[in-house]
C-alpha cells in the first residue's frame, strides 16, 4: 500500500479525477458520488432544520405570533418530507457509496453510471418540491403522510409536483438501492463471504432490498393520488366508491419499513464504533444479522399499528398490537449486543463514540415509547399527540442523525486525510444531546397531557414545556451550523491521519491509506 | 396522562402506568449495566479488553425473558380493547360528524343537532387580549350528556379525515368521510371534560375544540327537553316564506348579538379597524355581494366568515337588517333561501 | 465475486422485482376490497344480494339509519323512521327521503357504512338507491327505498345494527340530463 498522498487529494494514478465542475457533473467515481451525496443530505438537513425552527418559534408561545396555520402546516410538511427523503435517506445512501466499496474490497459501485444519475435526481426532486412554497394556494399542507382527501380533493394545486417530486426521488432511491445490492453480491473482494461482511454493509444489504420492496409501492400509491386529482379515479374518494382509508394502508405499508430503512444502516454503522472504542470484537455478530432480518421481515406486517384509531375490527387490532410488540425482541437483541460489546472492554470515548453511545441509549429510551405506543388501547391516548412526536424524534435524531454524525467523524479521517478537531468534535457532541433532549423530552409530557401534535397553537397549560422544547430546539439547529464549521476546518487541514487513525478498528477501509486514494482496490484484497 | 373519568380511561391509564414502569425497570438494568461499563471498563484505568463475543447462554436468555415480558403485557392490553369494542346495548346514540373545522351532534330519534364552534375570541388568539383559562379549549355549545349512562358515539366526517378526541374518557375515534365508525364511553362524574380534534385536517386543525359537559339525569333531561323546543322553532322558521318586516325584526336581534361589538350600535363602526356599515358601500351595493362578505367573511380582517357560524334564516335576517337600517333603507331583502344558493355555489 | 451470479440478470431481477412491488401497490386496491368485504373492514357492505332466507321470529335486532350530507351537498335527506326492529332473515324495507332545493338539477351517489363494522357482511341489500346515482331536478322531492335482510348467521352478541349513508355531490363528475329531456 502507498503511504500519504499530497495534499489536494489528487491520486497518483494515472486516473486521476477529471479538473473542475464537470467533474462533479460526470463522475461516476463511488467517492465522488458518496461526497456529493453528502453535501446535498446536509444542505437539506439544515434546510429543513430552519424550518423546524420557524415551526418552534411559533410554538414558543401560545397564540399566533409568527406565521398563519396555513404557513405553519406547510412547514410541519415540509420539515418532514425534507428531513425524511432529503437528509437522512441521502446522507445513509452517501455513506453506502463511500464506505461499501472501501468495506468489501470493491474497487467502486456495481453500476457507476446509474449512480451519477440516482444522485442528480435528487436536486431536481428537491428544487421542485421546495418552488411549491412559492406557488400560488402554497406547498404541500396535509403532513409528511399526506393522508387523502386532505392531499386529494382539499389539496392546494401545488400537490402535482409534489407527487412529481416524490416520483423522482423514489426512482433515484430505488437506483441506489439497486446498486447497493449489485455491489454488495457481485464485487464483494474473493475470502469476503457474507458472514464475513462488516454490519454496516449486511444491514445496508437489507435496507436496500426494504427500498426495493417499498419505494414501488409509494410510487403506485402517489400515482393512484395523481389519477384521483386529474383523471377522475376514485381511489381514495369515498364519493366515486373508494375508500379514504385505503390510502393509509398503501401509505403505511410504505411507510413502517421506511422507518427502518432509516435506522438500518446506523445500526450496522454503530455497530462498527462501539467495537472500535471498546477494542473488543462485536458480541453476537450472528445474532445481529439475524436480528436485522427479522425487524425487516416483521417491518412488513405491523403498518396498522399507525392506524390504530381508524377502525379496525378487533381481529384485525389484536393481530397489529401483537406483532408490533413483538419488534422489541430483535431490537433489544440488538441492545443487549451493543452493551455486551462494552462491557468489560477498554473504553475511549472520542467523537464517534460518544454519539455511538448516546445513540443506543437515547435511542432505547425511543423504543421504549415504541413499546408504549404499541399497546393498542394505550395509543387511543398518545395517537396523533405531541408523545408520538417526541417517541419518533427519539428514535430518528439520535437513531438516524446522532448515527451519522457518529459515522462522519468515524470517517471523516479516511475521506478528508486529516483528523479533526477533538475537542471541537466533543463540544459539538454535548451541545447537540443537551439540544436534543430538552428539545423532545418535554414533548412527551405536553403529549400526555393532551396536545395534539401538528397544532400551530395551544392551551396555556402547555406553555412551559414549549417554551423549553423551542430553546432546546434552537440549540440543537445552531450547533448544526457548529458542525459545519468542523468538517470545513477538518477538510482544510489538521493532523494527518494515518491509514488507521483509530487503534481498535477492523476492516478493509483502514487497509488503504487516508485521505482514500481516488481509486482503491483495483486489484482486489484477500480476505482471510 | 390523567386517569380520566370513565371505567375505560382509568383501566387504559392503569396500562400505562404498568407499561412506563416496565419500561423504567428495563431501562435501569440496561443503562446501568452500560453506565457500569462506561466508568469502570475505560481505557484510562489501564482496563485490558475482554476478548469474548459471543454466548449462546445469554442469547438465548435475553431473546426469552423479554418475549415473556411482552406476554405478560399483552394479556391486560387484550381484555381493555375487548371492552372498547364492546359498543352494545347503548343508552344514548350521538352522531358526531367532523367538518372543517368544527363539530356536529346529533342526538338520534330526539330531534336535537347543533354545531359545536370554538368560542375563544380572535383576539385572544392574536395576542391582543388575554388569555382565558380554557383557551383554544372552549365552544360556543358543548356536547351535553347525562352521567352513568352508556353513550355510543357513531363518527363521521363531512369533508376530511378527522378525529375525535376526549382525553378524560379514553376515546379516541377517526372521523372518516363516508365512513361510520364506533365508540362508546360512560362518564363517572358529572363535569366538564375537553378534547381537541386529533388528525390533521387543514388550516385550523388546531381550533376545533371538543367540550363535553355532563350532567345528571335530571338536568340532562331539561337541557334535552329546551333544545328539542328551539330545533322545533328553527325548524319551522327556515321553511317559512319571511317578509321584510319579520326579517327585520329578526336581524335586529342577530345584529345586536353578533355584530355590534365591532360595527357597533348605529352601524357607525370604529374605523379604521372596524368600517361603518351606515351608508358602506357593501350595505348599499348590490345584495349578491353583502350576502357574499357576511357569508365568507373578509380574509385578512376581523370580519369573519359567518356562513359557518349563523343558520341560514340569522344570516339572511342579519343581511336584511343591515340594509335597511339605519338609514340604509334599501327596501330589498336576502331570504333563508338566497344563503341556501350561495351554500351551494360555495360548493363549486 | 466469486461465484455470484452475472450483474445483468442480477439487476433484472432486482428490476423485476421493483415493477412487481409497484404492480404490488395497485393490487392493493382489490386485496384491500376482499379484505373489507370477507372481514367487514369499515362497514362496507357488498352489492346487490340475490339470496332468500327463513325468518328467524325469535330473535329482534335493532337497525338504525343514519343519513349524513357531505360538506359540498345541501339537498334535504333523510330516513322516514330513525330506526327499525326486524327479525333476521326477514325482507325489511326503508325510504329515504332526497329533495333538491337548489334551482339547478343535480346529482347524488350515496355511500354506505354499516356498523359495528364486524357485522357489516351479515347485512345483506336486496335493493338499494346507492348501487345508482341520483339525479333530481330543481325542486324536486323523491322517495328512495333501501331493501334488506339482516342474516340469521349474525353473532347472537349484536343487537343493533346502524346503517349510515353519506350523501355526496357529484354534479361535476357526472353532470345530469338537462331538465327539459325529462330526465
Amino acid at each position: 500500500m502507498s503511504t500519504v498522498i499530497d495534499d489536494h487529494g489528487h491520486a497518483d494514478h494515472a486516473h486521476g479525477p477529471a479538473k473542475g465542475l464537470m467533474r462533479w457533473v460526470l463522475t461516476t467515481n463511488h467517492k465522488d458520488i458518496g461526497t456529493m451525496y453528502l453535501w446535498f443530505a446536509f444542505t437539506m438537513f439544515l434546510l429543513g432544520g430552519s424550518f423546524a425552527m420557524v415551526i418552534r418559534a411559533e410554538l414558543f408561545q401560545p397564540g399566533l405570533q409568527i406565521v398563519e396555520p396555513a404557513f405553519f402546516n406547510q412547514m410541519t410538511t415540509m420539515h418532514g418530507l425534507i428531513m425524511v427523503f432529503g437528509a437522512v435517506m441521502p446522507a445513509f445512501v452517501g455513506l453506502a457509496n463511500w464506505m461499501i466499496p472501501l468495506m468489501i474490497g470493491a474497487p467502486d459501485m456495481a453500476l457507476p453510471r446509474m449512480n451519477n444519475f440516482s444522485f442528480w435526481l435528487l436536486p431536481a426532486a428537491f428544487l421542485l418540491l421546495v418552488s411549491t412554497l412559492f406557488s400560488p394556494g402554497g406547498g404541500p399542507n396535509f403532513g409528511w403522510t399526506f393522508y387523502a382527501p386532505l392531499s386529494t380533493t382539499y389539496a392546494p394545486e401545488s400537490v402535482t409536483f409534489f407527487i412529481f417530486a416524490i416520483h423522482l426521488m423514489g426512482i433515484s432511491s430505488i437506483m441506489g438501492a439497486i446498486n447497493v445490492v449489485a455491489t454488495i453480491l457481485n464485487l464483494r473482494a474473493p475470502g469476503m463471504t457474507l458472514m464475513k461482511m462488516p454490519l454496516f454493509v449486511w444491514t445496508w444489504l437489507i435496507t436496500a432490498f426494504l427500498l426495493i420492496a417499498v419505494m414501488p409501492v409509494l410510487a403506485g400509491c402517489v400515482t393512484m393520488m395523481l389519477m384521483d386529482i386529474h383523471f377522475g379515479t376514485s381511489f381514495f374518494s369515498a364519493a366515486g366508491g373508494g375508500d379514504p382509508v385505503l390510502f393509509q394502508h398503501v401509505f403505511w405499508f410504505f411507510g413502517h419499513p421506511e422507518v427502518y430503512i432509516m435506522i438500518l444502516p446506523a445500526f450496522g454503522a454503530v455497530s462498527s464504533i462501539i467495537p472500535t472504542f471498546s477494542r473488543k470484537p462485536l458480541f453476537g455478530y450472528t445474532s445481529m444479522v439475524y436480528a436485522t432480518a427479522s425487524i425487516a421481515f416483521l417491518s412488513f406486517i405491523v403498518w396498522a399499528h399507525h392506524m390504530f384509531v381508524v377502525g379496525i375490527p378487533l381481529v384485525g387490532e389484536l393481530f397489529f398490537m401483537y406483532a408490533t410488540l413483538l419488534i422489541a425482541v430483535p431490537t433489544g437483541v440488538k441492545v443487549f449486543n451493543w452493551v455486551s460489546t462494552m462491557w468489560q472492554g477498554s473504553l475511549t470515548f472520542e467523537t464517534p463514540m460518544l454519539f455511538a453511545v448516546a445513540f443506543v441509549i437515547l435511542f432505547t429510551i425511543g423504543g421504549f415509547s415504541g413499546l408504549m405506543l404499541a399497546i393498542a388501547p394505550a395509543d387511543f391516548q398518545y395517537h396523533d399527540t405531541y408523545f408520538v412526536v417526541a417517541h419518533f424524534h427519539y428514535v430518528l435524531v439520535p437513531g438516524a442523525i446522532f448515527g451519522i454524525f457518529a459515522s462522519a467523524y468515524y470517517w471523516l479521517p479516511k475521506w478528508t486525510g486529516h483528523m479533526y478537531d477533538e475537542t471541537l468534535g466533543k463540544l459539538h457532541f454535548w451541545l447537540s444531546f443537551v439540544g436534543m433532549n430538552m428539545a423532545f423530552f418535554p414533548m412527551h409530557f405536553v403529549g400526555l397531557a393532551g396536545m395534539p401534535r401538528r397544532v400551530p397553537d395551544y392551551n396555556l397549560q402547555f406553555a412551559d414545556f414549549n417554551m423549553v422544547s423551542s430553546i432546546g430546539a434552537f440549540m440543537f439547529g445552531a450547533t448544526q451550523i457548529f458542525f459545519l464549521f468542523i468538517v470545513i476546518k477538518c477538510i482544510r487541514g489538521g493532523p494527518p491521519a494515518p491509514a488507521k487513525p483509530w487503534d481498535g478498528a477492523e476492516g478493509l477501509e483502514w487497509s488503504v491509506p487516508s485521505p482514500a486514494p481516488y481509486h482503491t482496490f483495483t486489484t482486489p484484497p484477500e480476505v482471510k | 396522562m390523567a386517569p380520566g373519568a370513565t371505567e375505560v380511561s382509568h383501566a387504559v391509564f392503569d396500562l400505562h402506568m404498568t407499561i412506563f414502569w416496565i419500561c423504567v425497570v428495563i431501562g435501569i438494568v440496561v443503562f446501568g449495566a452500560m453506565f457500569w461499563s462506561m466508568i469502570l471498563h475505560r481505557r484510562s484505568t489501564g482496563q485490558v479488553a475482554a476478548k469474548f463475543h459471543e454466548s449462546t447462554t445469554v442469547e438465548i436468555l435475553w431473546t426469552v425473558v423479554p418475549l415473556l415480558i411482552l406476554v405478560a403485557m399483552a394479556i391486560p392490553a387484550t381484555k381493555t380493547l375487548i371492552n372498547i369494542y364492546d359498543s352494545t346495548e347503548s343508552d344514548i346514540d350521538i352522531q358526531v360528524t367532523g367538518y372543517q373545522w368544527k363539530w356536529h351532534y346529533k342526538y338520534l330519534g330526539q330531534d336535537v343537532e347543533f354545531f359545536s364552534n370554538l368560542a375563544t375570541p380572535a383576539e385572544q388568539i392574536h395576542n391582543q387580549a388575554v388569555k382565558g383559562e380554557h383557551y383554544l379549549l372552549e365552544v360556543d355549545q358543548p356536547l351535553v350528556l347525562p352521567v352513568g349512562a352508556k353513550v355510543r358515539f357513531l363518527v363521521t366526517a363531512a369533508d376530511v379525515i378527522h378525529s375525535w378526541w376526549v382525553p378524560a374518557f379514553a376515546v379516541k375515534r377517526d372521523a372518516i368521510p363516508g365512513f361510520v365508525n364506533e365508540a362508546w364511553t360512560r362518564v363517572e362524574k358529572p363535569g366538564i371534560y375537553r378534547g381537541q380534534c386529533a388528525e390533521l385536517c387543514g388550516k385550523d386543525h388546531g381550533f376545533m375544540p371538543i367540550v363535553v359537559e355532563v350532567k345528571s339525569k335530571a338536568d340532562y333531561d331539561t337541557w334535552l327537553g329546551e333544545r328539542k323546543e328551539e330545533a322545533a322553532k328553527l325548524k319551522e322558521l327556515t321553511s317559512k316564506e319571511w317578509t321584510l318586516e319579520e326579517l327585520v325584526a329578526r336581524g335586529d336581534k342577530v345584529y345586536h348579538t353578533t355584530c355590534v361589538a365591532c360595527h357597533q350600535a348605529e352601524g357607525q363602526g370604529l374605523p379604521p379597524m372596524f368600517p361603518a356599515l351606515k351608508g358602506s358601500p357593501i350595505a348599499i351595493g348590490p345584495k349578491e355581494d353583502h350576502l357574499h362578505r357576511v357569508y365568507f367573511g373578509k380574509p385578512g380582517t376581523a370580519m369573519a366568515a359567518f356562513g359557518k357560524q349563523l343558520s341560514e334564516v340569522d344570516i339572511a335576517a342579519v343581511v336584511t337588517y343591515e340594509r335597511n337600517a339605519w338609514g340604509n333603507n334599501k327596501g330589498d331583502m336576502v331570504t333563508p333561501k338566497d344563503v341556501l344558493a350561495l351554500k351551494q355555489a360555495e360548493s363549486k | 465475486m466469486a461465484d455470484s451470479i452475472p450483474l445483468k440478470r442480477l439487476v433484472t431481477r432486482l428490476l423485476i422485482l421493483v415493477v412487481a412491488m409497484f404492480a404490488f401497490g395497485f393490487a392493493l386496491v382489490p386485496i384491500y376490497d376482499v379484505m373489507c368485504k370477507a372481514f367487514g373492514i369499515n362497514g362496507k357492505t357488498a352489492g346487490q344480494y340475490e339470496g332468500e332466507q327463513m325468518v328467524d321470529p325469535t330473535r329482534q335486532v335493532r337497525v338504525q339509519f343514519l343519513s349524513t350530507n357531505a360538506i359540498d351537498m345541501v339537498w334535504e335527506f333523510h330516513s322516514k323512521a330513525d330506526e327499525v326492529v326486524v327479525n333476521p332473515g326477514a325482507v325489511t324495507e326503508m325510504l329515504f327521503v332526497a329533495y333538491n332545493p337548489t334551482d339547478k338539477a343535480m346529482t347524488a351517489q350515496a355511500v354506505p357504512s354499516i356498523s359495528p363494522a364486524e357485522a357489516a357482511m351479515y347485512f345483506h341489500k336486496t335493493e338499494c338507491f346507492c348501487f345508482t346515482q341520483q339525479v333530481l331536478q330543481p325542486g324536486q322531492r323523491i322517495e328512495m327505498p333501501v331493501r334488506f335482510i339482516v342474516d340469521r348467521d349474525m353473532p347472537k352478541d349484536v343487537k343493533h345494527l346502524t346503517l349510515a349513508y353519506t350523501l355526496f355531490d357529484i354534479t361535476a363528475r357526472q353532470p345530469p340530463v338537462a331538465a327539459n329531456s325529462g330526465g
